[in-house]
């Protein structure tokens, strides 16, 4: 037999066509269906809402920086913390697992693009619609107290407070028509990306040599399916409480605002592990390129994804333990939700494994992901914590719950974005990010993190609850509140590093070339930024590293793995 | 010395992406289905007043129709296949005629109980989570007749074809869906809940 290496297209000399008028520009993106463009838009309207919802975060660390403060009104305050959670969770989190998906996902797998390219841009607009259709209830919409009103009745909208007689005007029918329409626009999605892992992978790509981030992809969208439609089926029961007359919610008529809360968090727990998965996905990819290691443990990895997805099915009245519920129904989420601790257990020590003896880089896509080990670990632990009832009955609703979460989706899922961006954006832009203003990112960042999120336990064991618009000078809070304000106010400098760094790179950063890490997955085979067909010829692929095959003929993959 | 061969299996096949597609989106839709009959079972007995699941008539010619509906699709299905057209049109026109008599059943049904009975969605949580259901599914089925019947006049003019069975096999999916989604909803709305 012939010498023959895999044939997987080189980088290939692409022409690129020179800039047009502004309005041909745009209309190149309005009207795409390029799988790479669309995944641009998504990550570029989530970046977007990223600072939106963080402005809103410093406006609400302002108001309870010290006490007795008034800086913004009652009102504003409940609109700020409902806006800011639901657009970091809708408008942040899922268009940003989607856009990576939409880029990569098709390139790691060798295909052209994603099965259905005009469901792709179609669901990208319906969520688009989605988010501004939200801000737009800043003017539009009459709320709680007859002004132009946002949403204000907190993230999760827990009737009664979200019936007519409690929220008249408009701006509870705005949280939910917004919430529908993206969720369809989710649903089209993760029903794309199924397709697309499971019927467009080159030869030779079976399931078990996927790239992780793929795999991971795989399962969470398989997890929207169920995650996102009893949302919309709630929200719809909520529009017929507030419009025909129904009475899903309504205590008066014998209807039960419990039900609403078993339904909101049926959708909210699986939801959290859909937007922590894809961080998992992320730290699959770069952990083992800068340890120089391939992952170890794969189908422990497989496994422990696919058993989380079907676990967190299954825990949701974990945030339902001061609702009150029978001993019987105590325990069984409280074990339930221990389970996942021992998924999320496998995958931690398989990614310590893959660091173990690596020759680790610290470039600045690793450091995040570093830290988001550190960080996830502690956010885990205190999960674990609140999954003890009798713990949770002190805690619950307080700051440590708002620690915990924000461990995991600032400390993990937030850091691990940044790692992405750091990673993926010389394949998308050509070249690379600055590694000097990416060190001084994650540092300052790290540092604010710190500084606002392990105060919040403190506060919350003093007993400071959520959501509330000040508190009494007597409380011994404000010193941690103040530090908790300045953690932020320096978060928020590291994120203004992280945009200065995207706009700054875009134009002089250094060249990329097609493959500027040296690893091993097929994105990159392709040129940065890869033409639109990706790959001139299909590849084909005979281990889990395709490039690792091609660029060490005398020790392939292929011959150890089964 | 290195050889990688040329990778040799001829026969890499993947699932078709239209019924992984659909299989998704009926997953998806399960959620939903799932929620709405949550609802139904858990305020069952709950209602402070008016009229309870007692006055509903089981539908059975209803049911009959909807679920025969399935088979003529699938003879359809098989016709289209083996390239007989005519005979999947005439299967296909059966089946959209089939989901007519249905939603007619369905609104016949509704009349009854709105001017009959005083049942409305507002009355009670019965006429609250009731209408919601079988309305969901109605709208299901209205969806599917519009599918059906674009089809059907696409068949008329003598564009469907034996390439296009596929497709017209990842839609019938969906109409099973609605018909096999009615049995459950039928169980819990007719049979164990009056
Ligand atoms: C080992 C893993 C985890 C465990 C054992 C765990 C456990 C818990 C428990 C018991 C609560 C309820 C606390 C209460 O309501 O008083 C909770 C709340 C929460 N968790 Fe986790 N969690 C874990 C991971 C995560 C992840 C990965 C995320 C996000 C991506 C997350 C996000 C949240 C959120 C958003 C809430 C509170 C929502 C709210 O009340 O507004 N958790 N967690
Ligand atoms: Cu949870």
């Amino acid at each position: 037999m012939a010498d023959q290496p895999v044939p997987i297209a080189g980088p290939l000399e692409v022409a690129y066509p020179t800039r047009g008028t502004f309005l041909e520009w745009l209309h190149s993106w309005v009207t795409t269906v390029d799988h790479k463009k669309i995944g641009i838009m998504y990550i570029v309207y989530s970046l977007f809402f990223m600072m939106v919802a963080g402005a809103e975060a410093m406006l609400i660390r302002i108001q309870l920086a010290i006490p007795n403060n008034h800086a913004i009104s009652p009102e504003m305050y409940n609109e700020l913390f409902t806006m800011h959670g639901t657009t970091m969770v809708f408008l942040v989190g899922m268009p940003i697992l989607f856009g990576l998906a939409n880029y990569i996902v098709p390139l790691q797998i060798g295909a052209r693009d994603m099965a259905f390219p005009r469901l792709n841009a179609f669901s990208f607009w319906l969520t688009a619609f989605g988010g501004f259709l939200l801000y737009y209830s800043f003017i539009g919409g009459f709320g709680l107290y007859g002004m132009g009103n946002a949403p204000d009745a907190g993230w999760f909208a827990y009737a009664p407070l979200t019936l007519r007689s409690f929220s008249p005007g408009h701006s509870i029918d705005y949280w939910a028509a917004a919430l529908i329409l993206s969720g369809f626009g989710t649903l089209g999605t993760a029903i794309n990306i199924i397709a697309t892992t499971l019927s467009m992978r080159c030869r030779g790509m079976t399931l078990m040599r996927m790239p992780l981030f793929t795999w991971l992809l795989l399962v969470v969208s398989g997890l929207t399916l169920v995650t996102i439609t009893p949302l919309t089926a709630a929200q719809v029961m909520l529009l017929l409480d507030r419009y025909a007359g129904a009475h899903f919610f309504d205590a008066q008529a014998g209807g039960s605002p419990l039900l609403w809360i078993h339904f909101f968090w049926v959708f909210g727990h699986p939801e959290v592990y859909v937007l922590v998965l894809p961080a998992f996905a992320v730290a699959n990819e770069v952990i083992p390129v800068f340890s120089r290691k391939a992952i170890f443990g794969y189908p422990a990895m497989v496994a422990a994804s696919v058993g989380i997805g079907f676990t967190s099915l299954a825990v949701w009245a974990h945030h339902m333990f001061t609702v009150g519920m029978s001993a019987a129904g105590n325990s069984f989420f409280v074990l339930s939700t221990m389970v996942v601790g021992i998924f999320t257990g496998i995958k931690m020590f398989n990614w310590l494994a893959t660091m173990w003896g690596g020759s680790i880089r610290f470039a600045t896509p690793m450091l995040f992901c570093i830290g988001f080990l550190f960080q996830f670990l502690i956010a885990g632990l205190t999960g674990i914590m609140l999954a003890a009832a009798p713990w949770d009955w002190q805690l619950h609703n307080s700051y440590f719950l708002i620690a915990h979460f924000h461990y995991v989706l600032v400390g993990a899922i937030v850091m691990c974005i940044f790692a992405a961006v750091y990673y993926w954006y010389p394949k998308a832009m050509g070249r690379r990010l600055s590694e000097t203003l990416g060190k001084w990112h994650f540092w300052v960042f790290v540092i604010g993190f710190h500084m606002t999120f392990d105060t919040m336990h403190f506060v919350g064991f003093l007993g400071m609850p959520r959501s509330i618009y000040t508190y009494e000078a007597d409380r011994g809070w404000n010193t941690l509140n103040m530090v908790i304000s300045i953690g932020a106010f320096i978060q928020t400098i590291g994120v203004l590093i992280f945009a200065w760094n995207l706009v700054y790179s875009y134009f002089y950063g250094e060249e990329a070339g097609s493959d500027p890490w040296d690893a091993w997955t097929l994105e990159w085979a392709t040129p940065s930024p890869p033409p639109v067909y990706n790959f001139a010829t299909e590849p084909e692929v005979r281990s889990r590293r395709p490039l690792w095959d091609i660029k060490h003929p005398q020790d392939p993959d292929w011959k150890y793995e089964p | 010395m290195s050889t990688v061969p040329l990778f040799t299996d001829e026969s890499w096949q993947m699932p078709s992406k239209g019924k992984v597609a659909m299989l998704s989106l009926i997953i998806g839709e399960c959620g939903i289905f799932g929620i709405f009959l949550a609802a139904y079972i858990f305020y069952l007995g709950h209602n402070l007043s008016g009229p309870t699941p007692s006055i509903l008539d089981v539908p059975v010619f209803n049911t009959v129709c909807l679920l025969s509906s399935s088979l003529t699709i699938w003879l359809a299905e098989r016709a289209i296949e083996r390239g007989e057209i005519r005979k999947f049109g005439a299967l296909w026109g059966l089946t959209i005629l089939l989901g007519l008599e249905f939603i007619t059943g369905t609104a016949l049904e509704w009349y009854a109980l709105i001017y009959r009975d005083g049942l409305t969605i507002s009355t009670n949580l019965f006429g609250t989570t009731f209408y919601s259901l079988v309305g969901l599914h109605a709208t299901h089925v209205v969806v599917g007749l519009v599918g059906l019947t674009t089809i059907m006049i696409f068949t008329l003019l003598g564009k469907v074809r034996q390439e296009h069975a596929h497709r017209v096999q990842v839609f019938a999916l969906y109409w099973h869906f609605v018909d096999a989604v009615w049995v459950v909803v039928f169980t819990v709305v007719y049979l164990v809940g009056r």
